[in-house]
């Protein structure tokens, strides 16, 4: 049958429906997870404000050359009073140009598919857990805009893209001191680590796998889409685990950063 | 001497409650030996729908202390202390205590567009391993209607079920729109018909599969997906506008093909 010949029934089959008429039965903690997403979201969410619209000063430490990822690529003119050599680009933007880079991780870690199921099970409670009763009466999915606009979650993880290669050259550059040669400290390691973490984030996204090879329908025709997708898919399985340890470890280079180029704590250098 | 409280849903179309049955507990049960011993000793009038006893027919579905399991593969001493509550499936309409009229799910068996190969060529059909591979994992569905039960979009709103096919079918397309044989396009028809864009990804469905098919990492995201490159990727749209493509034309799916 071709899909152009497909009858659609109509589906008519209401009725009782057995049980008690109570939210949920369920016995177990099951608020435990949407609670802890919650916390670590929102614990996020209100230090990632606070950095991007009043950490102005101390994301460059300029003697090791450490600059947080919130602040790269540094764009503006804000970036001259801290040292940092500003881009051409941007350069009349007087306010935090933290404002201009986050909207793109933001958008990239708003429309990707672990972290819409975590937020719309813990913020929108819809569900809040499996077989709880839904937070709301009517559902449209994301039929409907704005949530229709999910859909372009693969733009923003070309955009990501961008920028993981933008923080492995910050990376790279943590190596080379301004003094000369080449050295490491706590804080290039940091660096180095976030910028790993944010890139199995992104390889292990779902789009990703769907443009490497998932979008085929004949493996055997495409073995070098095969060996990629073959690549990203276990990395995949670990989306979640990716997803949350490269949120964490952002925030904490930002704040290992603003410590260390504040004089609070010693970046320890190794050699 | 009896130690153990079942909780279960006795009612029909008409109403029920939830009756409090008190049994002995005997070592090494599952949930369905229990059922069965309170139909052998209390109960003969509990409809209750089982077949294989093992995990593989997908018979006894139900919700044990509120969450969806087959009653068969769920051991009693894995259950924690206090009443075990047993009520039927709650997104189907009840036939009687833990029977459920699932004919929802046959009607939209129904729907799916048959697998379409082209004309048989010489020698018959080929496939390469790694194609066929691909779909394994969404054969070893035993057709229990948990992920459909659990799914909030018709759990909690009715009013969905005439247009969402639910995560069981939507294992069903994506098996089929990686089939390297398969000549038909249903991504627009999945889209626009059968409620992909309803789904959001919650995973309960993943969560309560009894055979621990990956229905939304590896069926609903994937048909999502391929829902983007048909209907909402604007440099794909342009692409299939300058090169005269439709969104798989006979020529591309002969390409494809072994």
């Amino acid at each position: 049958m071709a899909v152009d010949d497909a009858t659609i029934t109509e589906v008519q089959l209401g009725g009782r429906r057995g049980g008690p008429d109570v939210a949920t039965l369920r016995t177990d903690k099951w608020w435990k997870l949407p609670v802890t997403t919650v916390a670590v979201l929102s614990a996020f969410i209100v230090y990632a404000t606070w950095a991007a619209f009043f950490g102005t000063s101390n994301f460059f430490y300029a003697a090791h050359n450490l600059l947080s990822p919130f602040y790269s690529p540094c764009l503006g003119n804000i970036c001259k009073t801290q040292g940092v050599t500003t881009s051409p680009f941007l350069g009349w933007w007087q306010l935090s140009p933290a404002l201009i880079i986050l909207v793109f991780p933001l958008g990239f870690r708003m429309t990707c598919y672990y972290y819409r199921k975590a937020y719309y099970r813990s913020f929108w409670r819809s569900p809040v857990a499996c077989a709880v009763q839904d937070a709301h009466s009517t559902y449209s999915g994301e039929t409907r805009a704005p949530l229709i606009l999910q859909n372009i979650h693969r733009y923003f993880f070309y955009f990501g893209l961008v920028f993981n290669v933008l923080l492995t050259i910050d990376a790279v550059q943590a190596f080379i001191w301004p003094g000369g040669g080449v050295h490491m400290s706590i804080g290039t390691l940091v660096l180095c680590l976030n910028a790993s973490l944010l890139w199995l984030y992104s390889l292990s996204c779902h789009a990703c796998r769907h443009l490497c090879g998932g979008q085929v329908r004949n493996f055997s025709k495409h073995p070098i889409r095969h060996k990629l997708w073959k690549f990203v898919t276990p990395l995949n399985a670990k989306h979640m685990q990716f997803a949350w340890m490269s949120l964490v470890v952002v925030a904490m280079t930002d704040v290992y950063v603003r410590l260390v180029a504040s004089g609070t704590i010693t970046d320890f250098k190794i050699f | 001497m009896a130690d153990l409280t079942m909780r279960i849903w006795r009612g029909d179309q008409d109403g029920g409650e939830l009756v409090d049955y008190e049994i002995e507990s005997q070592e090494g049960e599952v949930v369905l030996d229990v059922i069965h011993r309170l139909q052998a000793t209390q109960i003969p009038d509990l409809a209750c729908r089982w077949n294989c006893k093992a995990g593989k027919c997908g018979s006894c579905s139900a919700e044990i202390n509120g969450m969806p399991r087959l009653m068969c593969m769920t051991r009693m001493d894995q259950l924690p202390d206090g009443p075990i509550t047993v009520t039927p499936m709650r997104a189907f309409p009840i036939i009687r205590d833990l029977v459920t009229d699932v004919s929802f799910n046959f009607e939209m068996a129904k729907r799916v567009p048959a697998f379409n190969p082209p004309p048989m060529p010489e020698g018959g059909y080929r496939m390469q391993q790694i194609d066929v591979e691909r779909g394994q994992e969404f054969r070893k569905c035993i057709e229990c209607f948990m992920c459909q039960n659990v799914c909030h979009v018709i759990r909690d709103h009715e009013e969905n079920k005439a247009n969402y096919a639910g995560p069981r079918f939507f294992i069903r397309y994506a098996e089929l729109e990686m089939h390297p044989l398969d000549t038909n396009d249903r991504r627009e028809l999945v889209r626009e018909k059968m409620g992909l864009g309803l789904c959001n990804i919650t995973k309960c469905c993943t969560e309560v599969c009894p055979e621990h098919i990956k229905i939304t990492d590896n069926a609903i995201i994937p048909l999502k997906e391929r829902a983007v490159d048909a209907h909402y990727d604007p440099v794909a749209w342009l692409g299939r506008k300058i090169t005269r493509r439709t969104k798989r034309s006979a020529a591309e799916a002969a390409a494809d093909r072994p």
